[in-house]
């Protein structure tokens, strides 16, 4: 790396290279059997270079391939995007927890073993359900150094396990599932069987829903799939910058619920999306975005930074490209209401866990459309079964404008939200009943 | 470190002397370039090159699987791959017999890449410009990729496959801002190495563009069932979701009720629907001579007259379910596993005009353009990016993009019109498994589907 850096000084007035080696191993089951170990040896490297004020860009997996990356950068840099920033010098970061050699050691037999009884545990509740599920552990080492004297070196363990199940009947299919990442081993699967469990016993009876407008519950897993795709969005500084964000300019103004509060928080020890810095070797902070319904802040890497006026807020992200504002992990806070007393308010109305298909629309305008994949009918305060054939549409800037209730107990989506369940007093339903 | 041909090379005895069922290699060597705008200024260019490979065995039914992008020490990961596979196995390895292929595959295309990068961000600034002349517009975003890559298959069996892959594909969007509301359209193209399709499109940039700024004042529709009518585009993502992704074997072929469920001769549609997936279709994104698993490509009817004649597969799908193999076995690159993938997938054209289609429909939903589809095996959703509503058997008011929803199983039998004019999308990527974007394309004419499900405001 630092070769590459030396040479690429030759040309450029600045430059950085970013190296990430991975190494995954992951063992996949179908049809509730083992099927599958896969083991995957990557290396990327990037470099950035500030030519003649110009950014120039370019990849490989080749570290001998010095000559071609470097003139690869430069003829981009010929009418790459004027460079606004200057690359951060040596700087200390924050200590964070990312690393467990547990997952490295890990052997694959005990991975197996996890999976067969995650499987064991569900099929013992439904006997007829056919699992997929996966149980992985990854390794990644990330390298950065600029010529400003900036640089940063870090080593993150990710351990993953996730199942999907599918229930058939005639041409009915139900899908269940959960998933759990953390930088520790996992080794408690029967916390994630009764999640499944649970939603195994709640879709048991057909329900139907009524066309029109209807309270509805987002839970942790509903408020991913129907309304964060648009607020990750709307808080990129490049789509504020763009005047394309409904809520660029409200800046400390209150825009949503006041019940509402949202940060990014890479911070958080062991969880797989921390870090003691971003893709450009800036400190990982955490960032309000919502307070008390206000809107706080936007997310910014250097670039957009300063053409912004602002400073990077360390959200600087590669996501196999140039280096872009991308939240860590979204954490909207916790409010007073449990999730019983919700659905106890409810005389008529849904619960929904999974929105199919809510961000093929019009994402930033903040509108949101979906089948209810799972989610669940309301009647006089009790949840009564599934729904199907039903489709939930609103706007996500509305939705969140007025919220009956956050709820009290807060969880993690996906490694990348955590969030607890949110109560909407109305929103448009259309079924086939 | 070695090149893919001489590792390659290495690999060819390696192989035949492994203690697996079987075991095969990919080897592969790529260049891409990418150049984005957002807003009146280029974004971002960069170019890159990769090169990585990986090993696949079988061993008593259990599949090991080690891609790398170090070529050096390739004995190890053979033999990871193999001790995997020995792991998992505890039944029989069956894998439908193909004959060992020794082929070059020539390649048809000069390398886009070939194209200095400074003409391609040329062509895109005049379209940018274009987007930028129309008056209420906010912002655009756009971003072309290409990619050459030269690929490698060999097997135990001793098959020897040298493949080039090329691939383009650029999107376009405009976006509207007024009122705090904000609204968005795009353009979607893609090809099998030929840039000669990007060069031509300003008239439907500017299109596209007005069509942004109209969205500001149309209206949303009123969510319920309707009859729709979809465009070639969009009913293209719909064949590909609504029924493509249930004829893909490996989601059938160890379930059996779904075995009951896909049986073939059961009827989806009326006499007239024939749905086609065909990989030898020349020039066209999902088309190849040989799949992932060297395996020759094949054109596979899966409904024809309206019933279940066949299925997509690979060659231990195709041995479970004691059917021929198709040849669709895909990987996005070197770092997944083949998985059974759509390549071409088509309705067949019938005889009716698009006047005819429309002629009797009181009030329905013309929608085109596609934003994205998803399903889950039992419902689907797909999104269109223009929408306007029919009156009187005439196009109306155009609304708001919409998303159409149904059940797989019974709105092919919904599909009431066919029209006589097929068109091929190219502008689509498809995902399944965590490889996206594999490139295929859909396509259509204009049908009629009865009592589609709308979602609306």
């Amino acid at each position: 790396m630092e070769k590459i850096l030396a040479l690429a000084r030759k040309t450029a007035e600045a430059a950085e290279v970013f190296e990430v080696a991975a190494e995954e191993t992951s063992v996949q089951f179908e049809t509730n059997r083992l099927k599958h170990i896969e083991s995957k040896q990557s290396t990327h490297l990037a470099l950035r270079i500030i030519k003649e004020g110009r950014l120039g860009y370019a990849t490989t997996t080749e570290r001998d391939d010095v000559k071609s990356l470097i003139s690869n950068a430069v003829e981009t840099a010929w009418f790459g995007m004027p460079a606004r920033f200057e690359l951060p010098a040596l700087s200390s970061y924050p200590q964070i927890e990312i690393f467990d050699p547990a997952v490295e050691a890990a052997p694959l037999e005990e991975m197996d073993k996890l999976g067969q009884e995650l499987i064991e545990l569900i099929t013992g509740h439904t006997p007829e359900i056919l699992c997929e599920a996966g149980v992985s552990k990854d390794t990644i080492s990330v390298k950065l150094i600029n010529s400003n004297g900036g640089q940063a070196e870090y080593k993150k363990s990710i351990f993953s396990i996730g199942i999907m199940g599918s229930l058939i009947r005639g041409t009915d299919m139900l899908f269940v599932g959960e998933s759990r990442s953390s930088c520790n081993p996992i080794t408690r699967p029967k916390e994630i069987a009764e999640v499944v469990i649970r939603q195994l016993e709640l879709a048991k009876n057909p329900a139907s829903a009524p066309t029109g407008q209807l309270p509805v519950i987002f839970t942790p897993r509903g408020v991913a799939s129907a309304l964060v795709p648009s607020l990750v969005t709307a808080f990129n500084g490049k789509t504020v910058l763009q005047g394309a964000s409904p809520i660029g300019q409200k800046l400390g103004k209150s825009v949503f619920d006041s019940k509402i509060s949202l940060w990014d928080d890479p911070t958080i020890a062991f969880r797989p999306h921390s870090r003691p810095c971003d893709d450009e070797g800036v400190a990982s902070q955490r960032t309000s975005l919502i307070e008390g319904g206000v809107v706080a802040n936007f997310l910014y890497d250097l670039q957009t930074a300063a053409l912004a006026n602002t400073k990077s807020t360390g959200s600087g992200s590669r996501g196999g490209g140039l280096p872009a504002p991308t939240p860590s992990a979204l954490i909207v806070a916790p409010g007073q209401t449990s999730m019983d007393d919700m659905v106890k308010d409810i005389k008529e109305g849904l619960v929904i866990e999974q929105l199919m298909g809510a961000e093929q629309g019009n994402i930033l305008g903040g509108d949101f459309s979906g089948n209810v994949l799972l989610g669940y009918k309301v009647e006089s305060g009790k949840i009564v079964g599934r729904v199907k054939n039903t489709m939930v549409s609103g706007n996500v800037y509305q939705v969140l404008k007025e919220v009956t209730a956050v709820g009290s107990q807060a969880e993690w989506v996906g490694g990348f939200l955590n969030t607890p369940p949110l109560y909407c007093p109305r929103l448009s339903v259309a079924s086939k009943g | 470190m070695p090149d893919i041909k001489s590792a390659a090379a290495q690999l060819v005895e390696t192989l035949k002397e492994s203690k697996a069922d079987y075991i095969e290699a990919h080897l592969e060597e790529s260049q891409r370039s990418h150049i984005t705008y957002r807003g009146r200024e280029l974004e971002s260019a960069g170019q890159s090159s990769a090169v990585g490979g990986n090993i696949r065995a079988l061993v008593k039914g259990g599949w090991g699987f080690v891609s790398f992008n170090d070529l050096n020490d390739l004995p190890r990961r053979i033999e990871l791959a193999v001790k995997q596979a020995t792991l998992v196995g505890k039944e029989e390895s069956r894998l439908a017999p193909v004959e060992p292929v020794v082929d070059t595959v020539a390649s048809k295309q000069d390398s886009p890449l070939a194209i200095p990068l400074a003409e391609k961000k040329e062509l895109l600034d005049e379209y940018n410009q274009i987007i930028w002349r129309t008056p209420g517009l906010q912002t655009s975003v756009i971003g072309y990729a290409d990619s050459h890559k030269k690929t490698i298959f060999l097997s135990s069996t001793g098959s020897y496959i040298e493949q080039p892959r090329t691939d383009i594909t650029l999107r376009l969007s405009a976006v509207a801002a007024g009122d705090g509301d904000v609204q968005q359209s795009g353009l979607s193209l893609g090809s099998r190495g030929d840039f000669s399709p990007m060069r031509r499109l300003h008239q439907e940039v500017e299109e596209m563009a007005k069509h942004a700024v109209a969205l500001l004042s149309a209206p949303q529709v009123k969510g319920g069932e309707y009859t729709v009518v979809l465009d070639p585009v969009l009913a293209g993502v719909f064949v590909h979701e609504a029924f493509g992704h249930l004829s893909e074997s490996d989601f059938v072929y160890e379930d059996d009720r779904l075995r009951e469920i896909m049986s073939l001769g059961k009827k989806f549609g009326s006499k007239e629907l024939n749905i086609i997936d065909s990989a030898t279709l020349p020039g066209l994104r999902g088309s190849y001579k040989y799949d992932d698993e060297g395996v020759p490509a094949t054109e596979t009817y899966l409904i024809k007259e309206g019933k279940l004649v066949g299925r997509l597969h690979s060659r231990e799908t195709a041995a479970k379910m004691g059917e021929k193999p198709t040849g669709n076995a895909r990987a996005m690159n070197y770092r997944y596993p083949p998985i059974v993938r759509m390549t071409n997938t088509y309705i067949e054209p019938g005889k009716a005009s698009f006047d005819d289609i429309i002629a009797g429909i009181k009030e329905g939903v013309y929608a085109k353009n596609w934003f994205g589809g998803t399903t889950s095996m039992e419902m689907f959703t797909f999104s269109a990016g223009e929408a306007y509503m029919i009156r009187n058997g005439k196009i109306a008011e155009a609304l708001r993009p919409v998303v159409l929803t149904g059940n797989v199983f019974t709105t092919l039998n919904n599909i009431d019109a066919i029209g006589n004019d097929l068109d091929m999308n190219q502008g689509g990527g498809c995902g399944k498994g965590g490889q996206f974007p594999l490139p295929v394309s859909n396509g259509s004419p204009h049908i009629r589907i009865s009592r589609c499900l709308v979602g609306g405001g």
